[in-house]
């Protein structure tokens, strides 16, 4: 899939711009803070409803404007499909596809995919576990849709189990124990969600071990330090066989549901003091991580910084691939990751990124682009998008 | 703002579920343009609904009277009970003309978010119910939802171990509507809770 133009109006720095877009790849340059990534962001939000750089719809807006509004064609099987969006923060936000409303904006998800690489992706490394499950998860939902319930459902069980339990604790000091007659449900309802949850981690990790080590390994240009993903469970000793953290790294955890689930109970209930003196659940998916090593070493407070930015791309590109084996071909947008790589790096990615349907660029410095990266060039300054000739 | 007690009004009908702050000022100045009459027959119908209707003694709905209209209805099964949150569902269990056996309206679900446990519902009135032998089945027909789901499990568990069969409602797609319509979720699930013909 492809997108063919993008026109934005009232978002961020711009009053109204219009860009046609091309299949192959597309080169956003300019000087910082002329708008280059606010162009992105926008086809990203229509892809995700959220943006990569803030939580809050209220930046996405221009200052003074109450709405902003994004419009873009994507073709896809050489169908062309319009997406409108309507931004206006404190308020609901309309979409329409194909001039036609639709009832729920979360409708538009899935009519245009993207994977982006952003500086903010070195979070996958260096970062906290909470990155590293977004990611997981975000690619989860993407391949399918039905764990988008299952996680939602896994975050209120956490949310009610955590009210039982703050109020257990407090019970438990004044009054008896009435309120924990009810913890065992919900023990059940955490174990049936949290366990499908950890279970489609645990295998997307195993189908994605393979393209995140060929990957790293070719853009870094080492053959011998290998890249590791181990799934590293809350439940520590209590996961399922292989799930441990100390499993070797070429291992992915046993991906049966059964198998958490009877674990996550277990867990639950050897936890069950701590949790009540803490009025928390201690274990489940949500304070799970993902190991990143390279060779014997984890990467985050032991890789270098170019090394880190390795791994992040290589992942991204991994979940590239894996999307694009499912048999959508993703618009892939690299926001301003060339000035972070040394010059090898630069023309391995560029090799990486050439063969997909498209690929917008954004870069502060023509230079920074690879040759082997050539496409057509728009130049960002001060809010206008003008298309450079071609040389 | 307003005045004094059109303000008042426009508070009060602001505090009703699924009125917003634009529709309590609509309906408020509706009421004001409206015929006096009109008017008293909404004030009365409101204040008769809170003096007469009770809730029936055995199973929580609803009532006229001390007993709600099916359980006072000597034709009703009384082997199998139906378990339900509200009183509306009760109306819309009955809309199916499936059911001939009687209900037990707990008023809402376990949700610790809200403050709600097991003490909070009928359960206790539930089992006092089941304890003479005459019910021999028990549907669990809460919401399915996280709440409703959490609450059939709570009460699966207590009935159970009394030698009583309970069953919960089949959940997946809407009959007589369109594959095509269905939301990838409940679609999802529908494909994971497939049978066999």
């Amino acid at each position: 899939m492809w997108v063919r133009s993008l026109s934005l109006t009232d978002l961020r720095s711009y009053e109204q711009v219009d860009c046609a877009l091309e299949r192959g790849v597309t080169t956003f340059v300019g000087r910082n803070g002329q708008g280059k990534t606010n162009l992105v962001e926008a086809i990203c939000y229509l892809a995700t409803l959220g943006s990569h750089r803030v939580a809050t719809d209220a930046p996405l807006v221009r200052t003074g404007a109450t709405q902003g509004f994004i419009r873009c064609e994507v073709v896809n099987d050489d169908r062309v499909i319009m997406i409108e969006l309507a931004i206006s923060p404190g308020s609901a936000n309309k979409a329409r596809v194909n001039r036609t409303p639709v009832p729920k904006v979360r409708d538009v998800l899935g009519l245009l995919r993207t994977v982006l690489f952003a500086p903010e992706d070195l979070a996958l490394v260096k970062g906290d576990p909470s990155d590293r499950r977004k990611f997981i998860d975000d690619l989860l939902v993407q391949r399918t849709p039905r764990l988008a319930g299952t996680r939602s459902d896994y975050e209120r069980t956490l949310k009610q189990r955590n009210a039982l339990l703050k109020s257990a604790s407090i019970a438990r000091r004044t009054a008896g124990t009435e309120m924990l007659r009810t913890l065992e449900v919900w023990d059940e309802q955490l174990a049936a969600s949290g366990s499908e949850l950890v279970a489609a981690r645990v295998s997307l990790l195993a189908d994605i071990l393979g393209l995140a080590r060929e990957k790293y390994a070719f853009i870094s240009g080492d053959d011998n330090t290998l890249l590791g993903l181990t799934y590293v469970s809350s439940l520590g000793a209590d996961a399922p066989a292989d799930g441990s953290a100390d499993a070797p790294t070429d291992q992915v955890a046993a991906a049966d549901r059964e198998g958490w689930r009877l674990a996550i109970l277990e867990a639950i209930k050897n936890k069950r003091g701590d949790e009540l003196d803490r009025g928390l659940t201690l274990i489940g998916p949500h304070r799970d991580d993902i190991l990143l090593t390279l060779g014997q070493m984890p990467a985050k407070g032991y890789a270098s910084h170019g090394e880190s930015w390795s791994i992040a791309l290589a992942l991204r590109l991994a979940a590239f691939e894996l999307l694009r084996a499912d048999g959508v071909d993703p618009v892939l947008i690299l926001d301003d990751v060339f000035a972070e790589l040394d010059a090898s790096r630069r023309q391995r990615l560029a090799e990486q990124v050439g063969t997909a349907t498209q690929v917008i660029i954004t870069a502060a410095v023509d230079m920074d682009i690879p040759d082997s990266l050539h496409g057509v060039r728009f130049t960002v300054s001060a809010g206008t998008v003008t298309l450079q000739d071609s040389t | 703002m307003y005045e004094g007690v059109v303000q008042d009004l426009i508070d009060e009908l602001g505090r009703l579920p699924g009125v917003g702050p634009k529709s309590a000022q609509r309906i408020a100045f509706y009421i004001l343009a409206s015929d006096p009459i009109d008017v008293e027959r909404l004030a009365h119908a409101l204040r008769e609904v809170k003096d007469k209707v009770q809730f029936c003694i055995v199973c929580g709905n609803v009532a006229e009277e001390d007993h709600c209209r099916i359980c006072r209805d000597p034709k009703r099964d009384l082997t199998i009970l139906c378990v339900v949150e509200e009183s509306k569902d009760v109306v819309a269990i009955e809309k199916t003309r499936e059911f001939r056996g009687r209900y037990h309206v707990l008023g809402g679900a376990i949700s610790p978010i809200e403050g709600i446990g097991p003490d909070a519902l009928r359960i206790r009135e539930l089992i006092a119910r089941l304890a003479d032998g005459a019910i021999t089945e028990v549907i669990l027909a809460t919401d399915p939802n996280l709440e409703g789901e959490a609450t059939a499990t709570y009460l699966a568990r207590l009935i159970t171990p009394l030698g009583i069969a309970v069953s919960r409602l089949a959940s997946g797609l809407p009959v007589g509507g369109d594959l095509e319509y269905a939301d990838e979720v409940t679609l999802g699930r529908a494909f994971e809770g497939r049978r066999l013909v």
